[in-house]
């Protein structure tokens, strides 16, 4: 391998008229492509010297086929100089600081010297705009120098003031290729421009290079008619609007319609280079499309750099819509029967094998059913020829088998593949799963490793890659398996675990102190391997009983001790412990479970406390294992009862709706009382506020209490044997605030923070009188969800939603950006073996990893090591 | 007010201190760098200019760290290149 080389400088350049005319096979000078017959015109814009894209022509320059040649330059004689759009800040800097009249810096030699320093001692820097005063005369030849305007997007001007008023002289790009060229080479190396490649009169394009057909084909349509390629169309405008202007010059034309002509050239040269330039309209397609020329085929995502170089493809992939499976491990992945035909891994042939790979080529290509052994699809012989396997051929082939010969197996089960899902954030978008093939046409995946991935099952696909080699075997296996990525390297905890049902099915199941049968018992452990059932917690009548916290505690590892609050926990002033009213103390002693309820805290994704302990006390391995065990224990928990929500389940009773209109009627009127106290001009403002802003805080404050008020209301009605605020208070899903907008009142609607205060003549909706500031006028929202709202509160509803809609679509955008960026400027560093941070280049970022030196996915939410846990676990009380 | 703040007192700043030329090659070859590979600070740095450091010094900076207790890092005092 040749050793690194260090770049020492990159030298940027401009291609000089002379070098274009010596790169140029041709010149051009016919619009036209091809004749009738379909052969190209000599001199015309497909001219058989710029290269050939029909098979069978012959290209006149280098004689190879269309396959061949690689194309080559023309080049377009311009009747008059034209700008080049992408150099127009350049030109307007150089004519800003050099002399109108002598072409030279607008500064002295000892000014230059201060900015630039002596000859033996460079300071490196160099001149710009700024070093030169306005409007100042020249220190060489004393010419009184004018105001340079710009505008956009090629054109210049001066500026002479006459008697007080100002006149614009517009120069031409003659005029300004003249001033340009008479500028001395050792003035412009001051402003950091090596004339010997880069001489700025280049700028003004006389000679316009036209690129070799290979990089602008036309296509022939299905009708057999030919279609060229924006750039040739583009070219084909120049050339005419060229040929005319020239005749034009020839035959004395008037002097406007010379400058008319110039400035068509001019537009025409512009949306060439650039068809997006600020103050120029896009050149359009006949079909009012606008073309694609030579700046959009570089920019942007879909763009040579960012599409066709950076963007990878790749072989061994596959992708199709996901659906749950809650059976499967959240190591295994569902692969469908007819993806898993297709996809194949090579394995060479060996002695020991052999007769296993035979048995598997005369299998085939073609598995009809899941019970069937996996065949193969190719095999490939030392030489390297690949040959396809087919119903024909397997016997054959299986006897030809040697050592040696590599065979490529379809994939089966247990085979590891890696699994992603877009946009890929963080390293756990992708991850390491064993395969299991199934039927159906989705891919399968345990719902516990959605969050990961940030997935659902709302039409998500994700794709999947074969690793074809043993060592990306070994290392998927090692270092991406999801067994491996149970922790977030993002604040050490674990980010798979249960979500939805699990939570609330393993709430259910261990709230409280609850008694099964047998029965009951090997119903809810049906999916757990076990042998046999632990000795019953109680036995009463002659009839056995589990306790449902047994049952759980048949899951946890034999030797795990811990104790925290669920997420029911309400934080009580004084925690009456074990004997919470609510059971969210949770105390797990030697792997039994004595008090307390499972819930998002303990088997969550993003929380699992237990998870967290699990992998720290027996690792990775175990805790994935724990996680299907809990899954399938929490579904068959929410089967045993079942589990749904309907729109009944928002029904209070009489009082307390009473309850609730009392509330929010006396809300309003307490509302009232203070506009009132607000318009007696009584209210005594808050330190820093306006009166104005007081009222409205207090406002927002009345309202909102009101809202909680009537949530407490409905809360009192709505118990544990509501569906909703089982999902609430278990942590699975939504919110008491939810169940209250159900239930009891929506509330106060707020665009930024405040009540909605658009719309016209003092007032939001014309439903209202001018100057009310009362609740409903504003964006409150009296009605609950189940009730139904007016279509004054419908409106501010809406008002209040498209906030949060164009806020999330505003974040994704700027945090993708940001994100984009940041990984540009990281993707290269690394950890050295003596823990140093560095570029590629061995520079150091950071003397010690994170100056700590910790692997951020074994820290405990942002500390090195667990202090509490581990005293806890041993000491197996509450520290 | 002719009262000059010295940021070097500001709570939030961490300790900036030169490094001798001895302690500057024993940095280098414990790490086996040359200053090239040292990451960067300008000569105009309020801290740099607090402990009068000439472009071309190593300067260390210890901080005090949530999770390390002490961390060090070194700079190398380069001049601010012109915008």
């Amino acid at each position: 391998m040749p050793s690194p080389k260090r770049i020492g400088k990159i030298e940027f350049g401009l291609l000089s008229p002379k070098e274009i005319r010596t790169m140029s096979v041709r010149k051009i000078i016919w619009a036209d492509t091809y004749d009738d017959d379909g052969f190209p015109y000599p001199q015309g814009l497909m001219d058989l010297n710029l290269g050939v894209i029909d098979p069978g022509l012959r290209c006149k320059t280098c004689d190879q086929k269309a396959s061949d040649c690689p194309g080559h330059f023309g080049h377009i004689e311009l009747a008059k100089p034209v700008i080049h759009v992408g150099y127009t800040r350049l030109i307007r800097k150089l004519l800003r600081v050099t002399c109108r009249s002598c072409s030279r810096l607008l500064l002295s030699p000892e000014e230059i010297e201060k900015v630039v320093g002596t000859e033996d001692d460079l300071t490196g820097d160099v001149l710009s705009e700024k070093d030169i005063k306005k409007e100042r005369v020249c220190p060489y030849c004393g010419e009184q120098q004018l105001k340079i305007n710009f505008e956009k997007p090629t054109t210049f001007s001066e500026i002479i003031i006459e008697d007080g008023k100002k006149i614009e002289h517009k120069l031409t790009p003659a005029d300004i290729r003249a001033r340009l060229e008479k500028i001395p080479d050792e003035d412009l190396r001051h402003l950091g421009i090596n004339p010997d490649v880069a001489r700025p009169e280049w700028t003004v394009l006389t000679v316009l290079p036209v690129p070799p057909v290979t990089m602008r084909p036309s296509i022939i349509l299905e009708n057999g008619q030919r279609s060229e390629d924006d750039l040739t169309h583009k070219l084909v405008d120049i050339i005419r609007i060229n040929q005319r202007f020239k005749e034009n010059q020839d035959a004395g034309a008037p002097q406007l319609i010379i400058e008319d002509l110039w400035e068509l050239l001019q537009y025409h040269v512009t949306t060439y280079l650039d068809n997006e330039v600020a103050g120029c309209p896009p050149a359009r397609h006949r079909s009012g499309r606008p073309l694609k020329t030579l700046s959009q085929r570089l920019k942007g995502k879909d763009g040579r750099f960012r599409g066709s170089l950076s963007g990878k493809r790749v072989n061994f992939s596959a992708r199709t819509v996901i659906s749950p499976d809650p059976n499967l491990s959240v190591m295994e992945v569902g692969i469908p029967l007819a993806v898993a035909n297709e996809m194949t891994l090579p394995v060479t042939v060996t002695p020991y094998n052999i007769e296993e790979l035979r048995q598997m080529v005369r299998n085939g290509p073609v598995r009809r059913s899941l019970s069937q052994p996996c065949g193969a699809n190719y095999v490939i012989r030392p030489d390297k020829r690949r040959m396809r396997l087919a119903e024909g051929n397997l016997e054959t082939v299986a006897e030809m088998l040697e050592p040696g010969w590599v065979v490529e197996r379809q994939i089966r089960d247990g085979d590891i593949v890696l699994f992603n899902r877009q946009p890929s954030l963080h390293r756990m978008s992708i991850m390491a799963h064993r395969v299991k093939v199934m039927d159906g046409r989705t891919f399968r995946l345990n719902p516990a490793v959605c969050p990961p991935y940030n997935a659902d099952f709302d039409g998500d696909e994700m794709n999947l890659h074969i690793p074809q080699t043993e060592e990306a075997r070994a290392e998927a296996a090692i270092l991406v398996a999801v067994e491996e990525n149970i922790l977030s390297p993002r604040f050490g905890g674990p980010i798979i675990g249960g979500i939805h049902d699990h939570v609330s099915g393993i709430f259910m199941l261990t709230n409280q102190l609850k008694w099964h049968t047998k029965q009951e018992a090997l119903y809810l452990l049906k999916n757990i391997e076990i042998e046999h059932l632990p000795p019953p917690g109680m036995v009463k009548d002659g009839v056995p009983y589990w306790s449902n916290k047994q049952i759980f505690s048949i899951v946890l590892p034999k030797e795990l001790n811990m104790v925290f609050r669920a997420s029911s926990c309400q934080n009580c002033e004084t925690c009456k412990r074990q004997e919470c009213d609510r059971d969210a103390y949770v105390r797990i002693i030697d792997g039994n479970l004595e008090s307390g309820t499972i819930d998002k805290k303990a088997i969550g994704a993003f929380d699992g406390q237990i998870v967290n302990r699990i992998i720290r006390q027996y690792g990775m391995k175990r805790a994935a294992d724990f996680i299907d065990d809990i899954t399938h224990l929490a579904i068959r928990a929410i089967m045993m009862n079942g589990f749904s929500f309907g729109i009944d389940d928002e029904d209070l009773s009489k009082t307390e709706y009473g309850q609730i209109e009392e509330v929010l009627r006396n809300a309003i009127t307490d509302v009232q009382r203070r506009i009132r106290i607000y318009e007696d001009g009584q209210l005594e403002a808050m330190p820093g506020r306006t009166p104005e802003e007081t009222l409205e805080m207090q406002i927002m404050q009345v309202l909102g209490k009101a809202r909680d008020r009537t949530g407490e209301i409905a809360g009192r009605h709505l118990g544990l044997g509501n569906s909703a605020v089982v999902m609430a208070v278990s942590g699975a899903r939504g919110s008491m605030l939810n169940l209250t907008q159900m239930a009891g009142c929506v509330g106060q609607q707020s665009v930024r923070g405040e009540r909605i205060m658009r719309g016209y003549d003092d007032r939001t909706l014309p439903h209202f009188r001018k100057g009310d500031r009362g609740a409903a006028a504003h964006g409150f929202i009296s009605h609950s969800y189940k009730s139904g709202l007016n279509p004054t509160e419908f409106f501010f509803h809406a008002i209040g939603g498209r906030e949060g809609l164009v806020d999330t679509a505003v974040r994704t955008s700027q945090s993708g950006y940001l994100q984009r960026r940041m990984i540009n400027a990281l993707q290269d560093l690394k950890v050295a073996y003596d823990g140093t941070v560095r570029t590629t280049g061995g520079r150091i970022i950071q003397f010690c990893y994170g100056e700590d030196g910790t692997d951020p996915m074994k820290s405990s939410f942002g500390d090195p090591v667990d202090v509490k846990g581990i005293v806890e676990s041993i000491l197996k009380e509450e520290v | 007010m002719s009262i000059k703040l010295n940021v070097l007192e500001h709570i939030m700043v961490p300790d900036h201190k030169i490094m001798s030329e001895e302690e500057i090659q024993h940095l280098y070859s414990l790490y086996h760098i040359t200053s090239e590979q040292l990451p960067k600070i300008y000569h105009d740095d309020p801290a740099v200019k607090a402990i009068g450091a000439k472009v071309g010094d190593v300067i260390r900076i210890i901080r005090t760290s949530h999770t390390a207790g002490r961390a060090e890092s070194f700079r190398l005092v380069v001049k601010r290149p012109k915008k």
